[in-house]
């Protein structure tokens, strides 16, 4: 993992004790709320519902123990025990009360943590694959880039008031864990003929209101050349991206108006002027930031045998457990969706045991997923069983990874200012309805994702099963979409049709999961069926 | 009804001006009539509330119940953490949200 070095540690230290001086002043009424708004939110800190919000960057989703810790720390100590591990790698806490702030700030710097650029139109956390470093499918580690990436975003001068916030996400396998292309850059490492290491740049997606999967805008940049490029790309969006509309100020809007042709023009014409600026990062820094990311010592004569007498322990394997790299290894997914629970919530003393089991069996790292889940990326095979033990004590083993109970859901209007709906509560209700998991097992791989407003935090335009709550006259009521992906599949959810209430919305999904089982071909997921048979035979059967 | 509320300066807790000060609970929140935008400029300036708004309420038996389902959660708490609300013994609390 990226070690902070003195210029890191400083630079967040001397952040802590101006967000303090900060809040001083505006409890002290030196500063209005007015002009402490964005002072605050350039820390993290929102006001909420029922109090303020701090958001945590997960700097690409990776985690030590010690910082995991920390995480149940705070929870534990200055808010209600517990946290919510989010859509975008991070962790948000609901009760923080505005005095106790700059400690919490002060701990997380302790640990090489800090809540800098989690909000305004900056340059936001950059996301990656939760199994990067640990899968068998990648090129290269994508987290080494994505650090230089973070180094090169973190306090950029130029991109701090961009038009609209503005989120990366690197991966380095044709797989995509990180909906990628739903990010306004996406990044794929690939090799070239030459079997050169570079980047494949996909730029103008998202979700929200308009929704967009990336382009491909280059096939290929050097590796050496990366942040020249997404520097050219920034700046062009810079210059041209709406300012006077931020409904219309994302860099998916930019692409949209211009056209991919036009808009990759002008950032080929900035690349070849940034390259005459040696704005790239010198070779021996881009050495110094992946030797943090060499592989853990692994055991190389580790056995890949597994003991799956326990029937329970068998379907959590076969579900939860991901390939390995190394052989005698594996990937575990701890899923923070149990019966009836909240989506990624999870107690302090829950993360305190995830830090524990990353510490004793996963050299020490954890990462978060864009689903809301917690990855234990290199576990001997033969310390699973004793590792699924604790989990399950915990109630940490719900075995139903990307099953339709680990739904994405984000905190709607139980907690969130923007929300026009619930969006918990219907997870939690979907959970009970499909709580046989022989009957979730049997509808396979499906991706629900739930919004409780158009911004999309939930991803429902991603999910194979989309649900967005909206207010329809002060009521809250739920729209069905179906057939999206955040996969390397990428699609776009479609809506089924005019909405309902939260019980209608879960009987609808009823309804298509089961047109999906009578119709389904050998081999086929929910997403491929939906595919082939189309909407009109699933709209037929929602709606008669 | 027209009521006021905003959050806790400190705290960030929802709080509802009782006609003479703040109170946490919604039963005790007064109706300001046409004075809600002298008392809320008044208040946010003595740092006693942090981004007061006026909302429509109905009066009931039970005292106001805002208008917008969103002050209604504000007023409970999150329906899906009953014991994180201010009526924790009471199952059915989130009813009256929705």
């Amino acid at each position: 993992m990226y070690q902070y070095d003195q210029y890191d540690q400083k630079m967040v230290d001397a952040r802590v004790e101006e967000f303090r001086d900060q809040v001083d002043r505006r409890i002290a009424g030196d500063l209005t709320e007015d002009q402490f708004k964005p002072l605050r939110l350039m820390n993290g800190l929102y006001l909420q519902l029922h109090a303020y919000m701090l958001r945590v960057a997960v700097p690409y989703g990776t985690l030590s123990s010690k910082q995991m810790r920390m995480l149940g720390h705070i929870a534990r100590k200055y808010d209600r025990d517990y946290g919510h591990f989010t859509t975008r790698q991070n962790i948000q806490y609901n009760w923080i009360k505005l005095e106790d702030a700059p400690d919490i700030l002060a701990d997380l710097a302790s640990v090489e943590m800090h809540a800098i650029q989690t909000s305004g139109n900056c340059i936001r956390n950059i996301s990656s694959d939760q199994f990067a470093g640990a899968t068998a499918d990648e090129i290269a580690d994508p987290r080494p880039w994505a650090e230089i990436l973070r180094q090169w975003s973190s306090f950029h001068p130029e991109f701090s008031y961009l038009p609209r916030k503005f989120k990366f996400a690197v991966i380095a396998s044709d797989t995509d864990r990180a909906a990628m292309r739903l990010h306004d850059i996406g990044i794929q490492l690939v090799h070239n003929d030459a079997g050169e290491l570079g980047a494949k740049f996909f730029v103008g997606g998202g979700m929200g209101r308009t929704p967009m999967i990336a382009p491909e805008i280059r096939d290929f940049v050097p590796a050496d050349e990366l942040i020249s490029y997404a520097e050219a790309c920034l700046r062009v969006y810079n210059r041209y991206g709406r300012r006077d509309n931020k409904y219309k100020a994302r860099i998916k809007i930019l692409v949209h108006e211009l056209g991919k042709e036009e808009y990759t023009r002008q950032v080929e014409e900035e690349f070849a002027h940034m390259k005459q600026l040696g704005l790239n990062p010198p070779v021996e820094e881009l050495a110094r930031i992946s030797e943090f990311f060499q592989d853990p010592p692994f055991d190389t004569q580790a056995s890949d045998d597994l003991d799956l007498s326990d029937p329970d322990f068998a379907l959590w394997v076969d579900q939860n457990i991901s390939a390995h790299k190394q052989p005698g290894y594996a990937i575990a997914t701890i899923s923070l969706k149990p019966r009836g629970g909240i989506p990624g919530d999870a107690s302090s003393a829950q993360i305190d045991l995830m830090a524990e089991l990353a510490e004793q069996y996963s050299f020490d790292e954890l990462r978060v997923t864009h689903s809301q889940n917690i990855v234990l990326p290199h576990v001997r095979k033969s310390n699973l069983y004793a590792m699924w033990q604790k989990l399950d004590e915990a109630g940490l083993a719900p075995a139903n990874l990307d099953l339709i109970t680990d739904s994405i859901a984000c905190p709607g209007l139980d907690y969130c200012s923007l929300a026009n709906a619930r969006s918990i509560p219907l997870a939690q209700k979907i959970s009970e309805r499909f709580a046989d998991l022989g009957r979730q097992r049997e509808l396979g791989e499906l991706k629900l994702k739930i919004s409780g407003c158009i911004n999309a935090c939930g991803h429902h335009h991603a999910g194979h099963i989309g649900i967005l709550g909206v207010d329809r006259k002060g009521t809250e009521n739920y729209q069905l979409l179906l057939g999206g992906s955040g996969a390397e599949d990428a699609s776009l959810a479609k809506i089924t049709g005019p909405g309902f209430t939260e019980d209608g919305v879960i009987d609808a999904i009823e309804t298509v999961t089961d047109l999906y089982l009578e119709q389904r071909e050998e081999g086929e997921r929910f997403i491929d069926t939906y595919r082939r048979v189309g909407m009109a035979r699933f709209k037929e059967a929602i709606y008669g | 009804m027209k009521i006021l509320t905003g959050n806790d300066l400190k705290t960030g807790d929802v709080i509802w001006w009782t006609g003479l000060d703040w109170s946490r609970l919604v039963k005790d929140a007064a109706d300001v009539g046409d004075q809600g935008e002298a008392i809320l400029h008044r208040e946010e300036a003595a740092r006693r509330v942090n981004s007061p708004y006026i909302i429509d309420a109905e009066q009931t038996e039970d005292g106001p119940r805002p208008g917008h389902i969103k002050d209604r959660v504000r007023a409970l708490g999150p329906t899906v953490r009953p014991d994180l609300t201010l009526k924790p013994a009471d199952p059915d609390a989130a009813e009256w949200v929705i």
